[in-house]
């Protein structure tokens, strides 16, 4: 194996785990809150279609990413209303967020096939980036690094600072939180508003940053990928950061093993491979015991003061 | 004023009822906003969408055709919705079930007859089941959250569909494209009506939601069911067993999803291509929720979804609206039947804001 060879490899795997690391990370503060957001996919979509349009109008990609967030975000909001306002079923509510937001990121897109932008995928100077050994340390695009920053950052905020401190008692006692004079109903809303906002750039990491052009359900189910890396992670941040790259591993190890044409198997058992291995890993986590203890106590229950 | 909702003693009937029906009414109206504001005309696209289906004859037969896998599906999901087992895997359980039919009729060969169909259907049930049950064993003896497992098992089914169909069920006479031999004319469902493609399946659609009220209204199991859903402490004392629930939820809708992907594929569409997984598995979840859980519901509710799909269809030639669009207005359905479950379980009543104490006193 090449230095060429590894560097490459390090490079796929940080492109493949970056956008579940950032809807993970954002479905990880949402459920701290105690609230079950099962439309990731749905937001990501919308967070790819708001993105690459934006970009493709203004020409600022940094303008795209503010786009996402709130693509993902204002998504979020039709399901925050109703399972924070009406008490509707969380789990379904979900799902109507994901078949929601399939059709109407389709719909907007059609305006925006077979349009290219440039892709968002370099932040440090050429001499850097474009360097054979130090591109796999400067040579990804922002919202890799931005990715990266909101791992601690959202630990920080979870652990250290008052609101997170509030965000986990809203999500392990609602009713505690409420009788202490805090908006259970506020907090929530800002945590699903947070939860669209990373879900959708981490969808516009598909149309912005490896394709970079529009295509219908282009995130291929990685949301779905989002949520069980949550349950993988046990609801810590850390964890989420390596279950993130042990799933981007593993996708990268389909794109190899097609490509060295692995003949002792076909294909489709690497592309079912990462699922396969979710369910999995999840059946080891999940048996592991006291590893349902530490969901949020409140966890898709619906709140009523 | 001040909206307040009032907790109901029981769940209002007549909201149960009036609920889908207005959620529909709600999902055209907005549609018709929505479109307008597009520049497209909005009123011929939700009449498109809704009603053409229905008001011309010659598509009756493709609603029939395509409500009877979103039926058969959205009553065994119904079961596990109720008793809040959530089998959001049914797409895949859907594709093993055709794909097993599928493997039947490759097995059969030439040979044909009532034999084979009903080999072919069983196998489909026999299917869906076998792939719901990881999901149940993954839930009952590892504690695996159901909605992930049975998900992640939908991509892998969409593997071993790209594999069978790519590679050793090919058909060796079509032309190197990826799917299964057209099935011998006797080896198909019969067609109920000569001259449409109306297949037995449609029955099969019909007779299933009567029999599962049946089931539901009138069975141990029923009960179970209902118990287990909306008072897991009770049921607990009462000596039913969680995770026989869980179980019996998973394989049931499991089998239900397996028989309509062999159904769809020995009635409907004769042979498997990479194109055969259409989303009925994830459209029968807003059919069950439209209909509310109950075996009649799912079965009107599933025409009303079946329109919409063929109303796409037309809307997407007349208007020149994308197919996506009807995926936008079911899920709409959803939202809104999912929000008026609050005037099914609350009575909602305007009261003053203004407090008495507060207000001022006129010559004060």
């Amino acid at each position: 194996m090449s230095i060429d060879f590894i560097i490459a490899a390090i490079i796929t795997v940080v492109g493949l785990t970056t956008p579940i690391l950032l809807a993970g990370l954002g479905e990880l503060v949402v459920e701290k809150a105690g609230v079950l957001n099962l439309g990731v996919e749905g937001m990501m979509l919308m967070g790819a279609i708001s993105g690459f349009g934006v970009t493709v109008m203004t020409f600022n990609p940094w303008l795209g990413v503010l786009g996402a967030a709130v693509g993902g975000s204002a998504s979020s909001m039709i399901f925050a209303f109703l399972v924070l306002q009406l008490n509707s079923n969380q789990v379904a509510t979900g799902l109507a967020l994901t078949i929601f937001g399939t059709g109407l990121s389709s719909l907007i897109g059609l305006s925006f096939v077979g349009r290219i932008v440039a892709p968002f995928n370099t932040f440090f100077p050429a001499s850097l980036a474009r360097d054979p050994i130090l591109k796999v340390f400067f040579g990804y695009s922002p919202l890799v690094y931005f990715a990266l920053i909101m791992v601690p950052l959202v630990a920080w905020f979870l652990k250290s600072t008052r609101g997170g401190l509030i965000l986990r008692a809203v999500g392990e006692n609602d009713h505690s939180a409420h009788s202490l004079g805090y908006s259970v109903i506020g907090v929530r809303y800002a945590a699903i508003a947070f939860g669209g906002a990373m879900a959708g750039i981490g969808g516009a990491y598909f149309s912005m940053v490896i394709t970079p052009m529009w295509a219908e359900r282009m995130t291929a189910g990685r949301g779905w990928i989002a949520l069980a890396l949550v349950v993988f992670a046990s609801w810590r941040t850390g964890r989420l950061l390596v279950g993130a790259y042990f799933f981007g591993i593993l996708m990268a190890l389909e794109l190899y093993a097609k490509a060295a044409g692995f003949s002792f198997m076909p294909s489709q058992f690497w592309a079912a491979m990462p699922y396969l291995m979710t369910v999995i890993v999840l059946a080891l986590i999940s048996a592991r015991k006291g590893a349902a203890t530490n969901a949020p106590a409140c966890l898709g229950k619906p709140f009523t003061a | 004023m001040r909206i307040k909702l009032e907790k109901r003693p029981e769940p209002s009937r007549l909201m149960i009822f009036v609920t889908p029906l207005l959620s529909v009414l709600l999902t055209m109206i907005i549609g018709i906003i929505v479109f307008d504001a597009m520049g497209i005309s909005g009123f011929k696209a939700v009449v498109d969408i809704f009603l053409t289906p229905l008001l011309q004859s010659y598509k009756w037969q493709d609603v029939a055709v395509k409500a009877a896998p979103l039926i058969i599906i959205a009553l065994g999901l119904s079961i596990g919705n109720r008793a809040e087992v959530w089998n959001i895997g049914a797409e895949g359980q859907y594709i093993i079930g055709a794909l097993c039919a599928a493997g039947v009729g490759i097995a059969a060969g030439t040979s044909g007859g009532i034999l084979v169909i009903v080999a072919m259907i069983l196998a489909g049930i026999a299917g869906g089941t076998a792939w719901a049950s990881a999901p149940a064993l993954l839930k009952t003896r590892f504690n695996v959250n159901e909605i992930l497992s049975s998900l992640m098992l939908t991509y892998v089914a969409l593997q071993v569909l790209g594999y069978l169909v790519g590679g050793p069920w090919k058909d060796p006479n079509g032309r190197n494209f990826p799917a299964t031999a057209p099935l011998q004319p006797d080896q198909a469902l019969p067609i109920l009506f000569p001259g449409t493609t109306v297949h037995l399946g449609v029955l099969i659609a019909l007779i299933l939601p009567f029999v599962f009220w049946l089931i539901m209204a009138r069975s141990v199991f029923g009960y179970q069911i209902r118990v287990v859903g909306s008072a897991p402490n009770a049921a607990r004392h009462g000596g039913f067993d969680a995770k026989q629930t869980i179980w019996l939820s998973l394989l049931i809708s499991g089998g239900m999803a397996g028989l309509a992907g062999a159904l769809e594929f020995a009635g409907a569409l004769k042979t498997i291509n990479l194109g055969f997984p259409s989303g009925y598995g994830f459209t029968a979840i807003i059919v069950a929720f439209l209909g509310r859980l109950h075996p009649i519901g799912c079965l009107i509710a599933g025409i009303v979804l079946a329109v919409t799909y063929v109303g796409g269809q037309v809307a997407q030639t007349t208007v020149h609206i994308p197919n996506s669009t009807a995926g936008i207005f079911q899920a709409m359905m959803l939202f809104f039947i999912l929000a008026s479950d609050i005037f099914v379980r609350y009575r909602v009543r305007f009261v003053s804001s203004a407090k008495p104490s507060a207000a001022p006193v006129a010559g004060e």
